[in-house]
Formats: C-alpha cells, structure tokens, sequence
C-alpha cells in the first residue's frame, strides 16, 4: 500500500532518525554530525533549565488534567439532564473551536496587571491586583487556568458522546434496586459505564497537557523568570531558534517515552477496571 | 435521565452550569466587546470596555490594513482544506485494508497505527523540517500541508467504523465486480459519514489553529496562516500595543471557525457517538 510508505515517510520514519539524531551533536549550520553517545541525554538530565522545565511541565499538567476531566465530567452529567442543554453544551464548546491565539491575547487583557477585567473585579472587591502572568509565582497557574477553559468543552462533548450510549434499562434497573437518586445512581450506574470514555479522555487530555505551546509562545515566552518554560516550548527553542538538533532530539525522544509510558499505565488500569466490572459487577 | 431529580439539586446544577458557561463565554464577549472600543478607552478602568462606532471602524481598519489579514485566512483555508483532502484520500483505504482486508504484516501495521497516535505531532517535526529545508521547500504551502497529510488518528477512527460493517455486502460488492478500491470509495465512504464530518471538525480546528508548525516553517509573511498572522500581528509595528486592533482581528479570525462548528456540532457529537460500538 502507498498509504505504507507514507505513514513510514511520515512518522515512523522520522520518529527513528530522531532517535539517532538523538545521539549525535547535529546541529543546522553545522557541517559534520557525530556520534556522541548518551551525551545529550546526560546534559539533559544535568541541565538546571530542563529540570526547570519538567518541573513547570509536571505543575501544569497537575492543575489541568484533573481539572479539565472533572469540570467536563460534571458539566455533562449536568446537562444531559437539562432543558438548556443545546445553549449549555455550545457555550462550552465556543473555546474548543476559538483560535487560542487570538483568545489568549484576550485572555492577557482580562489579567492585564493593573487595569484588566480580573484585577479590576477584585479591586472592587477590596483585593489587591495580582500580576498574572508577570509574576513568576502565578504565571503557570494562569496558563493553566487558560489551558483548563480550553479543554473543558472537548472533554465535555467526549462524555455526552459516552453518556447517550449508556441504555435506559440500567438506570430502570438501578431504580429497582433502590438507587433511584442522585450520588447513588451515577456511582452504580454512570460511572462504571463511562470507563472506556474515560480512559480516553484521560489519555488525550494528558498528553494535550504536557504539549502546552501556543499559549506559552504568544503570551510568556517561558517567562518571566523561566517559570512558564514547559518541555515543548524548550524543545522549539532548542531545535528551532538555537538549531541543537542532537540536543532537541534527545529531549523530543525522552518526551515520546514518557507519554507513551504514561498512555500505557492508562490502558492498562482501564483495562484491569473492564475485567473487574465484568466479573464483579453488573 | 442520569440523575435522579429535585428541585433545590436543579437549581444547583443550573447555578454550576451558568456559572461555567459565563467563564466560558466572556473572553469571547471581552474581544467582541474590546474590537468596538477606541484603544485609548480599553483599559480606562472600568469593568467593560465601551463600544463607539469610531472605535469599531478604527479597530477593523486597522486590523484589516496594516497587515495581509485577508490573506492570512485565506493561506490558512488554502491549508486546512488541502490537509482535510488528503487526509481523508488516504485514510479511507488504509482504514478500510487495516478493517477488512487481509494481507501479509496486518497486525504490525496496526500496531503501528496505534503507536502512531501517541506520538505527539512535533515528535518527527526535526527531520521534516531538515527535509523541507534541504529541499527549498520552506515558506511554501507545500511546507504547511505535506506533513499532516497522514492523520493516524484518521485511519484509526475510520477502522473502528469500518470493522463493524457487514462482510455480506462487501462479498456481493465484489462478486458484482467492485474492486477493493471502488469499495472504498463507494461503499465504505458513505457509510463512514459520521466519522467522516467528526474528524473534518477536529482536522479544521487543529490547523486553523496551530501555531507551532507554522511558527517553524514559515517566516515570510506572504504565507503565513490565520493563528500565526495574529501572532506576527501581536508584534509587528502596529499591531504592537494596539489592544483593540488585535482583538478586531481575533474576531475575524475566529468567526468563520466558530461559526463552521456551531453548525456542524451536532453531526460532531453523533460521528463520536457512532464511532464507538
């Protein structure tokens, strides 16, 4: 199949020269390439800035993930059950479809540091302004504030699409069995049925996370203080602005492990929840 | 019904609700609002920003004139257009082979697929880029277009559809003839509608928006897309600094998008609900 070959010129292909560029100092402009060992995965390891950045990276998806999944979990659960449910469900979704760039720059107005709709709001309130993304203590946390509105509405649509194949009978089902309210219902019911939708849900959001750019490329740069560098925006600037290819590949091929390894824990959890439904519940 | 209902938990879930969707909703009200209001009485300190006609026409003028805006969305619908085509000229075989065909590596190439969809795209971006360089093939929509033309996450929504279709009708299909290609196109397309219209809305979204590709390979502002024209706009001369002229141009930029998803959000919904028997 020519579709094959592609899928191989594409991403398998380039996905291995990765992995060999990965122990050689190429560099754009550079003529000669190398073979330097493990050299840039030891730099890596030692490199107080990467470690800066995992560890804004690893904040980031800390306060997203959990976030994005619950509030699109809970607003689905909500509306499903709500006559508004068609304005709910678009007011939501206008983020998902919204050119980030262009609502981030709206985004920086509302936090603007003196004169922004958020500081205004909370000097009426008797609060003092906050430097949102000026302030190397709050700027990851309004990224990710950004990142949560953003991928709410996505999560949300996952989980209505998941809820509406759930049959009618088992909540009849559930009602005999005396669990005809609430809490109660979508623990027994809900819950487990939403598993698989789950998992996925999980695993996109996650690694939707850890990719975190546009944001962080249009409104901090990794600033200030290097408090909102996360890995892929170190990676762009590492292979794109400062051309260390050896050193960009290292850091892309550590970044596609460990996503495919934290995927992989997903699928096997989820996987181990099926087995012990099917055998425990219903 | 997925709850159980009382009044007083209605009124909580409609205060949750509203309360979301005003967070929502409001960046978008502030932009609107900010695209219609002179620059000088955007930050005058009060709550909103006031629309005057002079600001609105001030705003759009200058988003409009001081830079190719126009051409910006055009190279950006050029883009997406071209992507979504061919994406889904390769999907649908390799979806259908990967469903219902068998052939010698089958199952490799399945998994295959399946590590393809963890990879995350600026993965393979390094050689791609070194390639296009190589082959003088940066600033060009060639550039934007040729490495997103394999969406994994395509061939593997559209063999989901397709492995439930019933082997009956392909049999018939061939014994009239059809050849596997035909029935690709003839057969499986239709029936993959659903998925079809569910994976445009998520191709579109993602290349109308995207910055970071076209960040790497495009610095001539001749080609630049809709996401990066509003990036360059943040910086270049005039557009520096001028809040209300940004947002008028983050409007135009976002309505065409939005608008395409509100009318298809409900095909959206029912392709993912389709999609996963």
């Amino acid at each position: 199949m020519p579709a094959t070959l592609l899928l191989v010129a594409l991403v398998i292909g380039p996905a291995i020269l990765v992995f060999f560029l990965s122990f050689t100092n190429a560099s754009l402009g550079l003529a000669g390439i190398q073979f330097i060992g493990v050299a840039n995965y030891t730099r890596m390891l030692t490199d107080p800035g990467f470690a800066q950045s995992l560890r804004n990276t690893a904040l980031y998806v800390a306060v997203v993930v959990p976030t994005a999944i619950g509030w699109g979990l809970l607003v689905a659960v909500l509306i499903a059950r709500s006559r508004f449910a068609v304005l709910y469900r678009t007011a939501y979704f206008l983020p998902v479809a919204a050119s980030l760039v262009a609502l981030a720059t709206a985004w920086e107005a509302i936090l603007h540091p003196s004169l922004g709709f958020a500081n205004t709001l909370l000097q009426l309130l008797g609060a003092s302004p906050v430097r949102f993304l000026s302030d190397p203590a709050t700027a990851i946390y309004a990224l990710a504030a950004i990142g949560v509105w953003q991928l709410v509405g996505f999560n949300m649509i996952l989980f209505l699409a998941g809820l509406s194949t759930i049959p009618e009978e088992l909540y009849e089902a559930a009602t005999i069995d005396g669990a005809d309210r609430g809490l109660k219902r979508f623990l027994l019911v809900t819950w487990p049925m939403l598993a698989p939708v789950t998992v996925f849900v999980t695993v996109m959001t996650i690694i939707r996370a850890f990719s975190v750019f546009e944001t962080v490329a249009v409104l901090t740069q990794g600033g200030p203080m290097k408090s909102t560098s996360v890995v892929l925006y170190t990676f762009y600037e590492e292979g794109f602005r400062f051309f260390r290819v050896g050193y960009a590949s290292a850091i892309s091929v550590s970044f596609f492990v460990f996503v495919t390894f934290l995927s992989l824990v997903q699928m096997r959890v989820s996987e181990r929840r099926a087995r012990w439904k099917a055998n425990g519940g219903q | 019904m997925i709850l159980g209902q009382s009044s007083s938990s209605r009124i909580v879930s409609h205060a949750v609700l509203v309360t979301g969707a005003i967070i929502m909703v409001f960046p978008f009200l502030w932009m609107i609002l900010a695209s219609l209001t002179p620059q000088s009485e955007i930050f005058d300190g009060s709550l909103l920003p006031t629309p005057t006609l002079h600001g609105a026409i001030d705003n759009y003028g200058t988003a409009l004139s001081a830079i190719p805006l126009l051409r910006f969305m055009a190279n950006g619908f050029v883009v997406c257009l071209a992507i979504l085509v061919l994406q889904i000229a390769i999907a649908i075989p390799c979806g259908y082979a990967l469903a219902k065909l068998s052939f010698p590596g089958r199952p490799i190439l399945l998994v295959g697929v399946l590590l393809g969809l963890l990879v995350p795209v600026q993965i393979p971006t390094i050689p791609i880029y070194i390639a296009l360089a190589k082959s003088g093939l940066l600033d060009s929509y060639a550039a934007l277009v040729l490495p997103w033309i394999i969406s994994v996450f395509a061939i593997f929504l559209f063999r989901q559809f397709f492995v439930t279709f019933p082997d009956e009708v392909l049999d018939a299909a061939r014994l009239d003839g059809f050849s596997e290609l035909s029935i690709a196109w003839r057969i499986m397309l239709p029936a993959a509608w659903p998925a079809v219209v569910s994976f445009s809305i998520f191709s579109i979204v993602a290349h109308w928006n995207d910055l970071y590709w076209p960040m790497v390979v495009i610095t001539n502002p001749d080609m630049m897309t809709a996401s990066l024209g509003i990036a360059y706009f943040r910086q270049a001369g005039e557009g520096a600094g001028n809040v209300g002229a940004l947002m008028a141009g983050g409007v135009l930029v976002t309505a065409p998008l939005v608008s395409f998803f509100l009318l298809m959000q409900k095909h959206f919904i029912r392709g993912l609900v389709l999609g996963r028997h």
